[in-house]
C-alpha cells in the first residue's frame, strides 16, 4: 500500500469518526443538559441556557432540587406504579404475542391470514382514535377479585395493563423472527414425538433471544411513557404513574431545577433496561438487516 | 324460665343490632372533591386544612380530597364525565365553566346570593342566569415596570384614573426602544402559549372596541372580531413585533421568566402570581400599573379556578355546604398571603398581607374591581379561545391581519353552527 493511500485512508478514519462523534455528541447533550441542570438553582439554569455553561457543572452546584422534587411529588409511589404496570405488561405481551407469533407461522388453522391481516391492520390506528370507546368500554367491565363481582376497572392497576398486553407491532415482530428460524428443527422435534407446546417452550422461545430483547425493549418504551390513558383511567393518586406525575411540577413559576431532577430519577430505570438488553438489541437489529 | 332465658337472647341480639344502626344512621355521607393543585405544596397545605376544618366542623358530610395536576386536569375531568365517574365536588377554570354547566358536567350552585354580593366579579362563575360556581381568589395582570425605568426615559406613570392612552404607550415604547438599553422595550410573554393568550390579549382587543364575540347573542364573531376596530387592534398587535418593540412567538420561555429582572425588557405584561418575585426583586421601584386605554377604557381579564357542584352528585346541598364553607375570609387570606392571589372580598382583602391598603400588591385589587372583563361567558368560549390564540399568533408572525381575523371568525362562527348556537 503506498504511503498517500495510507493517509487517505487514516484521513477518511478521521472524517467518519469525527462525524459519528458529532452525532452522538447530538444525542447525548439533552441527557447531559438534565442531569446538570437538575443540579443548579432556577436562576442559574435559566441564566446558562444561553450558554455552554448549560453543558457544564459550574456554579452553585447541589441537590436542593432533588429534596424539592420528592417534597412536591410522591416520586417512589409513581416510579412503582410505572414499573409494576411496565414490567407485568411486559411479561405478559411477550408471552401472549410470541404464542400468536408462534401460531401464526407454524399452526395450520382457518382464516389464519385474514387474522394476521387483521392485526397488522391495526398498527395504523393511531390509540387516541381508540381511546374514548375503550375508556367507555372498561368503565362497565366486570372483574372478580377478592371483593367479589365489581364492575369497572377505573382506577385500578388492570385498567393499564390489560388494555396494552397484546399489540400487532410485538405479534408481527415475532411472527416475522420465527419464520426465519431454520424448519428442520421444529420438524425433527415434532417427529420426535413433542407437543406443540414443548416446541413453542423448548425449541422456539431459547432461540430468540434477539426479538424477545426487541419487543421487550419497545414495549418498555411505550409502557414506561403512557401518558394519555393513565390521565383518562387514573383518578386516585395511587395509581399514576410517571409522567402524570411529571405533571406536577408544571406550576405558573415552574421549578424548572426540579422537573430536570425528576425527570433525571424517571430515565434511570429506561437506561438500565437498555443496557442490560443491548447486546440482544442490537444483534436483533443487526441480524433483521442481515436478512433483509 | 324458658321465656326469660329467652327474653335475655333477643336483648342480647338487639342491643349490637341497635348500635349498629345507630352508626349507620350517623355515620358521615363522602363527599368526593377534586381539585387541580397537584404538586403545589403550598396550596395543598392551605386546602387540606379547608376540608379537615369543614369535616370537624359538622357530622353530615366527610369530604375527600383528590388532587390532579392542572396540566392534565381538564382532560380527566372530561374523561371521568364520559365514563360516569365525576366526584361529588369539582373546581373548574372560570371561563370554562360554561362549557362544563352546558355539556352536563355541573349543576347550579345553591348558594344564597346575598351571601357573595360583595365578591369581585370574576370569582362568580354565572351561566344562564345561574350561580354555577364560586372562586376563592382571582388574577390580574398588570404592566409591571420600574419607577426608575420611566423617571429616566421622562415618561408619565399612569394611575387608574389617568392611564396612558394609545397615542402615549406608542410613544413611551418608541423612547424606551430609542434608549437602547433594551432588546426589547414591551414583554406581552408570547413564549406563554394557551389560555394565557386569551386571558392577557383579548382585554387589549377589548379596549380597542372589539371583541372575540357578539356579547349580545354570543351567536357570532362577525363584526367584533373582524370589524374596524378588531382590525385595528390587530395592525397595533402586529406593529409591536414589526418595530422590534416586542419578543415574538419564538421567545424563550427563560428570557419570558427572567427578563424583566435581568434588564433585558423595560415593561413586562404580567400577572399577580409574580408579583412576590418582582418585589423581591426590585424593592420599592417596583411599579404595577394599569392597562392603557386604547379608546374604550383599559380593560384586564378576569376569573380564576372556581369551585362547582358536579350533575352527577346524589348531594347538591352537602357540596354547596363545603363550597360555602371555604369561602371564609380567613381561607381566602390564607391563599392570598401563601400564594399573591387576589381575595375576593373587601374584608379578605383588608385582611392580607399584600392586598391590604397601602401594600404593594393592592393595586391588583382595584384592577380586579375596576377593569376586570369576565372572558365571553359562552360554552363556545373554549374553541374561540384557541381560534383567537392562533389569530394573534399569525398576526404576529407577520400574516395579513384582515384576512387572518376574517378567518378566525369564521371559524368560530362555524363552531357555533356545529353546535347549535351552545344552547343560547
Amino acid at each position: 500500500m503506498s504511503h498517500s493511500s495510507v493517509d487517505h485512508h487514516r484521513l477518511r478514519l478521521v472524517v467518519r469518526y469525527t462525524l459519528l462523534s458529532l452525532i452522538a455528541l447530538m444525542f447525548i447533550f439533552p441527557l447531559i443538559f438534565m442531569l446538570v441542570s437538575s443540579l443548579k438553582p432556577d436562576h442559574q439554569l435559566l441564566a446558562d441556557t444561553a450558554s455552554l455553561r448549560a453543558f457544564l457543572p459550574v456554579g452553585e452546584i447541589s441537590l436542593a432540587n432533588y429534596y424539592g422534587a420528592f417534597e412536591r411529588a410522591p416520586i417512589v409511589l409513581f416510579m412503582m406504579n410505572s414499573l409494576l404496570v411496565t414490567a407485568v405488561t411486559v411479561v405478559l405481551s411477550l408471552f401472549c404475542c410470541s404464542m400468536a407469533g408462534f401460531s401464526f407461522v407454524y399452526l395450520n388453522w382457518r382464516g389464519k391470514s385474514v387474522a394476521f391481516s387483521i392485526i397488522l391492520a391495526t398498527l395504523i390506528v393511531p390509540f387516541e382514535t381508540i381511546a374514548i370507546p375503550m375508556l367507555l368500554m372498561v368503565s362497565k367491565l366486570p372483574w372478580i377479585g377478592f371483593d367479589g363481582l365489581t364492575w369497572g376497572w377505573l382506577n385500578t392497576y388492570r385498567v393499564q395493563v390489560i388494555p396494552f398486553i397484546a399489540d400487532g407491532l410485538t405479534i408481527f415482530l415475532f411472527t416475522q423472527y420465527f419464520k426465519d428460524l431454520p424448519r428442520e428443527l421444529i420438524e425433527a422435534a415434532r417427529v420426535e414425538g413433542s407437543s406443540w407446546w414443548q416446541v413453542y417452550w423448548r425449541i422456539v422461545m431459547p432461540l430468540s433471544g434477539p426479538v424477545i430483547a426487541t419487543a421487550a425493549i419497545l414495549k418498555f418504551l411505550v409502557m414506561y411513557n403512557q401518558y394519555l390513558w393513565p390521565i383518562m383511567v387514573t383518578q386516585q393518586e395511587q395509581y399514576r404513574p410517571v409522567l402524570v406525575g411529571l405533571q406536577y411540577f408544571f406550576q405558573l413559576n415552574t421549578a424548572w431545577g426540579e422537573v430536570m431532577a425528576y425527570l433525571t430519577l424517571i430515565t434511570l430505570p429506561v437506561l438500565a433496561f437498555y443496557l442490560v438488553l443491548q447486546r440482544a438489541f442490537i444483534a436483533s437489529i443487526a441480524s433483521t438487516g442481515v436478512k433483509g | 324460665m324458658k321465656t326469660k332465658i329467652m327474653k335475655n337472647v333477643l336483648l342480647a341480639s338487639t342491643i349490637p343490632l341497635l348500635s349498629m344502626g345507630s352508626i349507620n344512621g350517623f355515620a358521615a355521607t363522602e363527599l368526593s372533591l377534586w381539585y387541580h393543585g397537584a404538586g403545589n405544596p403550598v396550596e395543598a397545605k392551605i386546602i387540606d386544612q379547608i376540608v379537615a376544618d369543614f369535616n370537624a366542623s359538622q357530622s353530615n358530610w366527610k369530604v375527600a380530597l383528590q388532587s390532579f395536576p392542572q396540566e392534565s386536569y381538564n382532560d380527566s375531568v372530561i374523561a371521568a364525565a364520559l365514563a360516569g365517574n365525576l366526584p361529588d365536588i369539582l373546581d373548574v377554570d372560570g371561563p370554562v365553566m360554561p362549557n362544563w354547566a352546558w355539556a352536563g358536567y355541573l349543576q347550579p350552585l345553591n348558594i344564597n346570593s346575598a351571601a357573595i354580593e360583595d365578591f369581585l366579579p370574576g370569582t362568580k362563575g354565572y351561566w344562564d342566569g345561574q350561580l354555577y360556581s364560586l372562586g376563592l381568589w382571582d388574577a390580574a395582570v398588570a404592566m409591571i415596570t420600574r419607577k426608575s425605568t420611566l423617571m429616566e426615559a421622562n415618561i408619565r406613570i399612569p394611575t387608574l384614573a389617568q392611564p396612558w392612552t394609545l397615542t402615549e404607550f406608542n410613544a413611551a415604547l418608541a423612547t424606551l426602544k430609542q434608549t437602547g438599553k433594551y432588546d426589547y422595550p414591551f414583554d406581552p410573554g408570547l413564549a406563554w402559549k394557551g389560555e394565557w393568550f386569551p386571558y392577557a390579549f383579548s382585554p387589549f382587543l377589548q379596549s380597542f372596541g372589539g371583541d372575540i364575540i357578539d356579547r349580545e347573542s354570543y351567536q357570532t364573531a362577525e363584526g367584533v372580531l373582524n370589524g374596524d376596530e378588531a382590525i385595528a387592534f390587530g395592525e397595533w398587535w402586529q406593529m409591536l413585533f414589526q418595530k422590534g418593540y416586542s419578543p415574538g412567538n419564538s421567545q424563550d420561555s427563560a428570557d419570558r421568566e427572567t427578563g424583566l429582572v435581568e434588564g433585558k425588557y423595560a415593561i413586562q405584561w404580567n400577572g399577580n402570581w409574580t408579583a412576590l418575585n418582582m418585589l423581591k426583586a426590585f424593592g420599592d421601584d417596583v411599579l404595577f400599573l394599569p392597562a392603557p386605554d386604547f379608546g374604550h377604557g383599559p380593560k384586564i381579564g378576569a376569573a380564576s379556578w372556581q369551585f362547582g357542584v358536579s350533575a352527577s352528585t346524589s348531594y347538591p346541598q352537602g357540596a354547596a355546604d363545603f363550597i360555602q364553607f371555604a369561602t371564609q375570609d380567613r381561607y381566602m387570606t390564607a391563599f392570598s398571603d401563601a400564594i399573591g392571589l387576589i381575595p375576593p372580598t373587601k374584608t379578605a382583602a383588608a385582611a392580607s398581607e399584600h392586598y391590604r391598603q397601602g401594600a404593594p400588591m393592592a393595586t391588583f385589587f382595584e384592577l380586579s374591581a375596576q377593569q376586570a372583563v369576565l372572558r365571553p361567558v359562552t360554552p363556545g368560549y373554549v374553541v374561540a379561545a384557541k381560534v383567537f390564540e392562533k389569530a394573534l399568533a399569525d398576526i404576529a408572525d407577520g400574516a395579513d391581519v384582515v384576512d387572518t381575523l376574517d378567518n378566525a371568525a369564521d371559524e368560530i362562527n362555524q363552531d357555533i353552527r356545529r353546535n347549535l348556537g351552545y344552547g343560547h
